[in-house]
């Protein structure tokens, strides 16, 4: 990531550690615009070049598992938003499936019935390419504003409501959402909305993808990061301390579901089709899975999660034609593989802490009992 | 009618104040048991339906879809809750999402994802009170219903298992303090509440004569959307949660609204939940510190 963290490690945990030594990184010497200028550059550099890669291998299948990736970084986006409601403002949302179809449903609006027919009127070429890929962004970015718009709606009724409450209400606005789309004849209520344009690829979703990791990661690391993390560990200390708890689970609640807004929108243009029951609340489950799978609070743990979790369906097909049969298996072991896994590390695959420290073996980052996260005060 | 005494049935979802998002698909189960034993009583009982025997066959079936339910409901607490009882919160959620999961697609696995049609066990015929037309069925579903509700009631409030039971509820480190066997008490409370699941899925499937292993799903989150408009681990609350969805829901799926019928259950709690924050007879606890 774009450096530049001043403890070295993950943040708030590390308070029993040393203070960091005078480890400045090469690229500190540069001016931060130039040096967040590079990296930038590097990182769509690597962009087009796996996604030239990946349009140019010449393996058997590998559109298959083109799909598989594409879908991939949409699940990321999805889980590393939803990781900063529920991992780091302790909000435990489950609407977030209804974010993403307003996302999906409005970018896909946009494209289909004024952007689409726009471009079609400029022959192919340099002007076009770039008139699509604009308008992509434009209508992606629109449909995560109106789920910002959406989440702020529903970031109202938090502030009064925890816990299980909490997750009722967001999980019935999710469905809430879907009831809506399914009766609004214009974006094709039951049969779906089909004929949006193939505009989003490896690329979009990639960088997106991206910018969601940077946003989450520098966010924890501000203020804003600060004052989610103290609402999620006890909300009458984090009041008591002057931390506006509404304002504060209202911004995690806009920005987690902008971005689940904008995964949506690369979900419609990857896609091309778009039905009320593909956001049904087990995508928000599936959604919801990812984070705790990896820990919440954890970012690498989302990415993790996201991306076992996208592959372990595909990757049971194996089981299923081993078996030899036409029932389908797969979401049977993967039920109980859930359960075997929340049973053997409550706390998720990484808990609260990054990959790399998980890696490293740095056993003590976390000082206070794990257990005693989430909203702790009305555990059974 | 017959929807919203499911629901009432269903209250003691969020009993321990628990949610058990499986909850829906313990009903299902019930109701599947339900369908392998009529089908199995009724291949051996020569259409004796409407005499004194098909009556004990049903209270039987239903009886082995409790029992089967209920163990379930034990296995259930004890592998996938009560080793996280000490996590955290949010990890026996998965877990019970998982277990939902296993069920509904273990169950497409094992029973076929196709809808069955559950065996006539009592002869169905129409009842005529001055100008109201019903059948015998939506009384034997209410008298049930309601004689579950009752005892469910009694349990709670008139016995000393009840009172261990409520005592959990409030505060479990306290009550286990006071000598109240709290393992033993959560089990048997997922006991009561997967039988008495078992009894609303069997409910159902007689008046509604359509199972499939999907079907537990809405009217799981419905008994939970209940329980909490009532206030959660509050059994009238629930029963007048129950209620309340079901007669709004019939009403609004007789007008041009019809098609909005799958969230006016979900419209009603916000509404509800954004004037009363714990539920219509839920008490509010101040956050202590």
């Amino acid at each position: 990531m774009a450096g530049g963290q001043r403890v070295a490690g993950s943040g708030w945990e590390n308070r029993d550690a040393p203070p960091p030594a005078t480890r400045h990184p090469p690229s500190a010497r540069l001016p931060w615009w130039l040096r967040d200028l590079i990296y930038a550059a590097v990182f769509i550099a690597i962009l087009i070049g796996a996604s030239y890669g990946l349009d140019r291998i010449p393996i058997g299948g590998i559109a298959y598992y083109r799909r598989i990736i594409v879908l991939m970084g949409i699940n990321i986006i999805l889980a590393v938003s939803l990781n900063i409601i529920n991992g780091h403002a302790g909000q435990f949302s489950l609407g977030h499936a209804g974010f993403m179809a307003i996302g999906a449903y409005f970018a896909a609006f946009l494209t289909v019935f004024y952007f689409a027919p726009y471009v079609n009127k400029f022959p192919e070429g340099t002007e076009q390419w770039l008139l699509q890929n604009g308008l992509l962004l434009v209508a992606v970015l629109l449909g995560g504003a109106l789920a910002a718009l959406a989440g702020y709606i529903v970031g109202l009724p938090s502030l009064r409501l925890r816990g299980d409450y909490l997750a009722i209400v967001t999980l019935g606005f999710g469905e809430i959402i879907r009831v809506f789309i399914l009766n609004i004849n214009k974006i094709g209520a039951a049969r779906g909305l089909s004929g949006i344009p193939n505009w989003a690829d490896f690329f979009w979703v990639y960088l997106f993808c991206g910018i969601t990791i940077l946003i989450s990661w520098r966010l924890v690391r501000s203020s804003v990061g600060r004052a989610f993390l103290a609402i999620r560990e006890d909300q009458i200390a984090a009041e008591a301390m002057g931390v506006d708890t509404t304002k504060y689970k209202v911004k995690a609640f806009i920005i987690g579901s902008f971005l689940a807004g904008v995964a949506g929108g690369l979900f419609a243009h990857y896609m091309m089709y778009l039905n009320p029951e593909m956001f049904r609340f087990l995508k928000s489950f599936e959604v919801v899975v990812m984070v705790v799978l990896g820990g919440l609070g954890s970012i690498s743990g989302s990415v993790v999660a996201a991306i076992i979790l996208t592959f372990l369906p595909e990757g049971l097909r194996e089981v299923k034609d081993f078996l030899h049969t036409n029932k389908d298996p797969r979401m049977v072991i993967y039920s109980i593989l859930l359960i075997v896994l929340m049973l053997t590390r409550p706390q998720g695959l990484l808990g609260r802490r990054e990959l790399w420290q998980v890696l490293a073996r740095r056993k003590d980052t976390i000082p206070t009992d794990e257990r005693d996260q989430g909203d702790a005060t009305d555990r059974p | 009618m017959q929807t919203f005494l499911q629901y009432l049935l269903n209250g003691i979802a969020v009993g321990a104040k628990l949610i058990n998002f499986a909850h829906g698909d313990v009903f299902m189960l019930g109701s599947f048991v339900g369908f392998y034993a009529g089908g199995w009583a009724a291949r051996h009982m020569n259409n004796q339906a409407g005499t004194l025997m098909s009556w004990v066959v049903a209270a039987a079936i239903m009886l082995l879809s409790m029992i089967a339910c209920g163990l379930f409901g034990y296995l259930n607490e004890r592998i996938a809750y009560r080793p996280l009882r000490n996590a955290p919160r949010i990890a026996s959620l998965i877990t019970a999402i998982g277990v939902s999961f296993f069920l509904e697609y273990g169950g497409q696995f094992v029973f076929g994802p196709d809808p069955k049609f559950f065996p006539t066990l009592i002869e169905k015929h129409l009842i005529q009170f001055g100008t109201i037309t019903t059948t015998n069925y939506q009384i034997i579903v209410l008298v049930v219903a309601v004689i579950f509700m009752a005892l469910l009631q009694y349990i709670v409030y008139g016995t000393r298992f009840g009172r261990a039971m409520r005592a959990v509820s409030f505060n479990f480190e306290t009550a286990s303090l006071m000598g109240i066997p709290t393992d033993r008490i959560i089990s048997i409370t997922f006991m009561i509440g997967s039988a008495l699941a078992a009894v609303a899925g069997i409910l159902f499937a007689v008046s509604y004569p359509k199972i499939d292993p999907l079907m537990g799903i809405m009217p799981g989150l419905k008994a939970f959307v209940a329980a909490v408009l009532g206030g959660i681990g509050n059994v009238p609350g629930a029963v007048v949660g129950g209620l309340i969805i079901g007669i709004i829901e019939s009403f609004v799926g007789g007008s041009r609204f019809s098609n909005f019928t799958p969230a006016i259950a979900f419209i009603i709690l916000i509404g509800i939940l954004l004037f009363r924050p714990s539920g219509l007879f839920g008490k509010y606890e101040p956050e202590k510190v």
